[in-house]
C-alpha cells in the first residue's frame, strides 16, 4: 500500500471522518489517495480556516479535529490556528506536507521548518523520516492530542515518504512508545478529603470553573457539587456552558468583563474551588489582590498549572470528572448543614439582584449591541451553538448569550484570535449538522477570514454570521476612548464591503438590520433558511463593554457603566 | 541557590531544541547544560543547572515534564550527590613560571596534558568551587584560553539518579 493511503487508513482507524484542508505540491500523493477514499474532505479557502475549523469541530464534538496543509506557506498559514488550539487546550492533529527528505535543509522551494516554527505552540510534533513509522506516529499523535491536557500535534510528512510502498495491516494497532507521557487522572485521595473538609468548613465558598470541566465532561459532577453544597459558580470564558447560566447559583463570567456580582463574590469569598482553570490575567487582574480573603483549592490535570500564578492551599492534580466525582462523595460524608452559609447566599443574591448585567435601550432608534445579542438569544431560545470572533461582540456574547450546556459556546479565549469564529463555526456545523450554528462576529474580525463563505456555500454548511457591525475595531477603540485620550488611531473601519452583497456574491444569503424593530424578523428569516447567511446588524457605533475592570486592576477599579 | 536537574530524555533528534526552547520561552535561565547518551542508547541525560533566584525550580521542572520526550526529572540534593565539572585551561608558562604552575597543579590534583614552549594545557575535574579556585590561582600567569563543561552530578547510594 502507498504510504499516502496508509495515512488515510490510519486516520480512519482513529475515528476520523472529516479532514479540513487545502492541497498543494507536496500533498499531491495524499490528495490523490483522497480522490478515491470515503473520508470527507472540506476544502477551505485559506489554511488558517482549516486549522480553526478543525478546532471548532473538536470543541463541538469532543473528538480530535484534523487539518491538512501543504509545505512552506500552507503550513505557516496554519500557525495561528495551532497556537489558538494550544492556548485553549484543543485536540487537533495538523498534517503538513514537507519537501522530500533529500531537499530538507537546502532552502528548497516551499520549504519551511514547520516542526521548528511550531515548537512553542504544540503539545508535540513529528517529522516523519521513515514511512514505516507512520502508523505508530499517527496513533501516538491522536493519543497525545486527545488525552491528558489536550493540545495540537503536528505531523510533518516529506512528500517522498508519502510515495513509498509499505505493508499496512489495519488490524494491527501499533504499540505506543511514550515513556515520558503518563497523564495522572485520579487525584490524590488525601488532598480530595482535605478539599471536602475545607468546603464543609467554608462560610463564603465559590466555585471558579473553567474549560477543564468541559474537556473532562465533568458538568454533571460540577452541578452535583454546586447543588449539594449550595455553592455559587462563576465560569471563565472557556468554561461557559459547563454550568447552566440561567440557574440561580450561576454567577456568569468573572474577570475583566465579568459580571459585577461574580467579581464581588470572588473578592469576598473565603474559599475558592478552582476547577480546570489557569488563573489567567484577564480573570485575576491584579493577582496579588485576587480573592484576597480566600483559601484556594485547585483541581487541574496539568501539574504545571498548579501554583503557576497563584499559590494554592490544596492542589489536586487530576481529571476534573474523576476528582469532582470523588470530591462530591467525600463532601456528602461530611453532613453539611444547610444553615452554614445562609448569610453568604443572601449577600450573593443581593449582589446579583442589585447589580445585574444591563441591556441598554437606545432612545435614538439605534440597535444597542448587547440588545442584539439578547435578541439572538431569545429568537434561538438559547439553543444555538454559538461561536464568536474576538473583541467587544465576544464579550457581549459571553455576557448575554446565556449558555446551558457544554460545547455550545466556542470562542478563542487564550490567544484572542480575530477571524477564529467563522471557520470554527464551519467546523462546528460539520460536527453538529442538526444544530443551528451561529458565529457572533465583529465587522473587523469577520473580514479576516470571510473568504470561508465559499467553503460554507460549497459544502452546504448553513452557518449564520451575525455581524455586530459598529464600523470600528471596537475593543481597541474602547481602550483608546477610556485610556488613550480618545485618539482613535486606525480603529475606524467605515470603509468596508456591503456585507449583504458580499454574502450574495458568494452564493450565501445576506440580511441587514439597522433598527431595533427590524431585528427579530430579520433574525428569524436568516435562521430559518437552509443556506449560509450573513446578517449585518448595524449597532450604535461607540457603545462600550461594561462592566470593566481595567487590566491589572481589582474589583475596586470596576467601571460599571459608561462614564 | 543553584539547583542541578538531572533529566532523562528520549535520545531523538530535536529533543535538545525542545528543552532549550522551553527555557527560552518561559523566561527561565540555564546556567549550564551537559548532554550525552546514557548506558541505554535510546536515552540521553541532560544535566541542567538553574538558579532558584531567577525562577521557581518547581515550575521549571513541571514545564519540562510536559515535554513528551522527557522521561524523568530529578532535582539533585547537593548533600546526597557527587558533582563534577571538567576544566581545560591553557596558561602562559615560561621557564620561570612553569614550576610555580606545576605546584598549583599538584595541590589541586589537576593534570598537565600538553606542554609547549610557551604554554601548558591543564585539565582538572572537581566541584564548581574547586574549578573556580584553580582558575583564580592560574589567572595571574596569563590565561590564553579556558573551557569548562557544565556541571554533572550523580546521586549517592545504590539507587540510580
Amino acid at each position: 500500500m502507498k504510504a499516502s493511503t496508509v495515512i488515510l487508513e490510519a486516520l480512519k482507524r482513529e475515528g476520523v471522518d472529516t479532514i479540513f484542508g487545502f492541497p498543494g505540491g507536496v500533498l499531491l500523493p495524499l490528495y490523490d489517495a483522497l480522490y478515491e477514499n470515503d473520508i470527507r474532505h472540506i476544502l477551505v479557502r485559506h489554511e488558517q480556516g482549516a486549522g480553526h475549523a478543525a478546532d471548532g469541530y473538536a470543541r463541538a464534538s469532543g473528538k480530535v479535529g484534523v487539518c491538512m496543509a501543504t509545505s512552506g506557506p500552507g503550513a505557516t498559514n496554519l500557525v495561528t490556528a495551532i497556537a489558538n488550539a494550544y492556548m485553549d487546550s484543543v485536540p487537533i492533529v495538523a498534517i503538513t506536507g514537507q519537501v522530500s527528505r533529500h531537499l530538507l535543509g537546502l532552502d528548497s522551494f516551499q520549504e519551511a521548518d514547520v516542526t521548528g516554527i511550531t515548537l512553542p505552540i504544540v503539545k508535540h510534533s513529528y517529522l516523519v523520516k521513515d514511512a514505516k513509522a507512520l502508523p505508530r506516529i499517527i496513533h501516538e499523535a491522536f493519543y497525545i492530542a486527545g488525552t491528558g491536557r489536550p493540545g495540537p500535534v503536528v505531523i510533518d510528512v516529506p512528500v517522498d515518504v508519502t510515495k513509498e510502498d509499505m505493508d499496512y495491516d489495519p488490524e494491527v494497532l501499533p504499540s505506543l512508545h511514550l515513556p515520558g507521557y503518563k497523564p495522572n487522572l485520579k487525584g490524590h485521595p488525601k488532598q480530595i478529603k482535605e478539599a471536602a473538609r475545607l468546603i464543609a468548613a467554608a462560610e463564603r465558598p465559590v466555585i471558579y470553573a473553567g474549560g477543564g470541566i468541559i474537556i473532562a465532561g465533568a458538568s454533571d459532577e460540577l452541578r452535583e457539587l454546586a447543588f449539594y453544597g449550595h455553592i455559587p459558580v462563576t465560569t471563565t470564558l472557556t468554561g461557559k456552558g459547563c454550568f447552566p447560566e440561567d440557574h440561580n447559583l450561576a454567577m456568569g463570567m468573572l474577570g475583566m468583563h465579568g459580571t459585577q456580582y461574580a467579581n464581588y463574590v470572588m473578592s469576598q469569598a473565603d474559599l475558592v474551588v478552582a476547577v480546570g482553570v489557569r488563573f489567567d490575567d484577564r480573570v485575576t487582574g491584579n493577582i496579588a489582590a485576587f480573592a484576597p480573603e480566600a483559601k484556594f483549592i485547585h483541581v487541574d490535570l496539568d501539574p504545571a498549572e498548579i501554583s503557576k500564578n497563584v499559590t494554592v492551599d490544596v492542589p489536586i492534580v487530576g481529571d476534573a470528572k474523576t476528582v469532582l466525582g470523588t470530591l462530591v462523595a467525600e463532601v456528602k460524608k461530611l453532613d453539611l448543614s444547610p444553615e452554614r452559609h445562609v448569610p453568604w447566599m443572601k449577600q450573593v443574591e443581593a449582589w446579583k439582584r442589585n447589580h445585574p448585567l444591563v441591556v441598554r435601550e437606545c432612545d435614538d432608534g439605534e440597535i444597542m449591541p448587547e440588545a442584539a445579542i439578547r435578541k439572538i438569544w431569545e429568537v434561538t431560545g438559547g439553543e444555538a451553538l454559538v461561536c464568536t470572533e474576538v473583541g467587544q461582540h465576544q464579550m457581549w456574547a459571553a455576557q448575554h448569550y446565556l449558555t446551558r450546556l457544554p460545547r455550545r459556546f466556542i470562542t478563542s479565549a487564550g490567544l484572542g484570535t480575530m477571524g477564529f469564529g467563522f471557520p470554527a463555526a464551519i467546523g462546528a456545523q460539520v460536527a453538529c449538522p442538526e444544530s443551528l450554528v451561529i458565529d457572533i462576529a465583529g465587522d473587523g474580525s469577520f473580514q479576516m477570514t470571510l473568504q470561508e463563505l465559499a467553503t460554507a456555500v460549497q459544502h452546504h454548511l448553513p452557518v449564520k454570521v451575525c455581524i455586530i457591525n459598529n464600523q470600528y475595531l471596537g475593543m481597541v477603540r474602547q481602550w483608546q476612548e477610556l485610556f488613550w485620550s480618545k485618539h482613535y488611531s486606525h480603529t475606524c473601519i467605515e470603509c468596508q464591503p456591503d456585507f449583504v452583497k458580499l454574502a450574495e456574491a458568494y452564493g450565501a444569503e445576506g440580511y441587514r438590520a439597522t433598527r431595533p424593530e427590524e431585528l427579530e424578523e430579520v433574525l428569524r428569516s436568516a435562521f430559518a433558511t437552509d443556506a449560509p447567511a450573513v446578517i449585518d446588524i448595524r449597532v450604535k457605533r461607540e457603545a462600550n463593554v461594561f462592566p470593566m475592570i481595567p487590566a491589572g486592576g481589582t474589583v475596586h477599579d470596576m467601571m460599571e457603566r459608561e462614564p | 541557590m543553584k539547583h542541578t536537574l538531572s533529566v532523562l530524555v528520549e535520545n531523538k533528534p530535536g529533543v535538545l531544541v525542545r528543552v532549550a526552547g522551553l527555557f527560552a520561552r518561559r523566561g527561565f535561565n540555564i546556567d549550564s547544560l551537559v548532554v550525552a547518551e546514557t548506558e541505554d542508547a535510546k536515552v540521553s541525560r541532560m544535566t541542567i543547572t538553574v538558579d532558584e533566584q531567577d525562577q521557581p525550580v518547581e515550575q521549571v521542572s513541571k514545564q519540562l515534564h510536559k515535554l513528551i520526550n522527557v522521561i524523568k526529572i530529578t532535582d539533585l540534593d547537593p548533600k546526597n550527590s557527587v558533582e563534577r565539572e571538567l576544566l581545560m585551561i591553557k596558561v602562559k608558562a615560561d621557564a620561570q613560571s612553569r614550576s610555580g604552575i606545576m605546584q598549583i597543579v599538584e595541590i589541586f590534583r589537576a593534570k598537565i596534558v600538553d606542554v609547549s614552549a610557551e604554554v601548558l594545557i591543564i585539565e582538572m575535574t572537581g566541584t564548581r568551587d574547586k574549578v573556580g579556585a584553580l582558575m583564580e590561582l592560574l589567572k595571574p600567569f596569563g590565561v590564553v584560553e579556558l573551557m569548562r563543561t557544565g556541571r554533572m552530578a550523580m546521586s549517592r547510594g545504590k539507587k540510580a539518579t
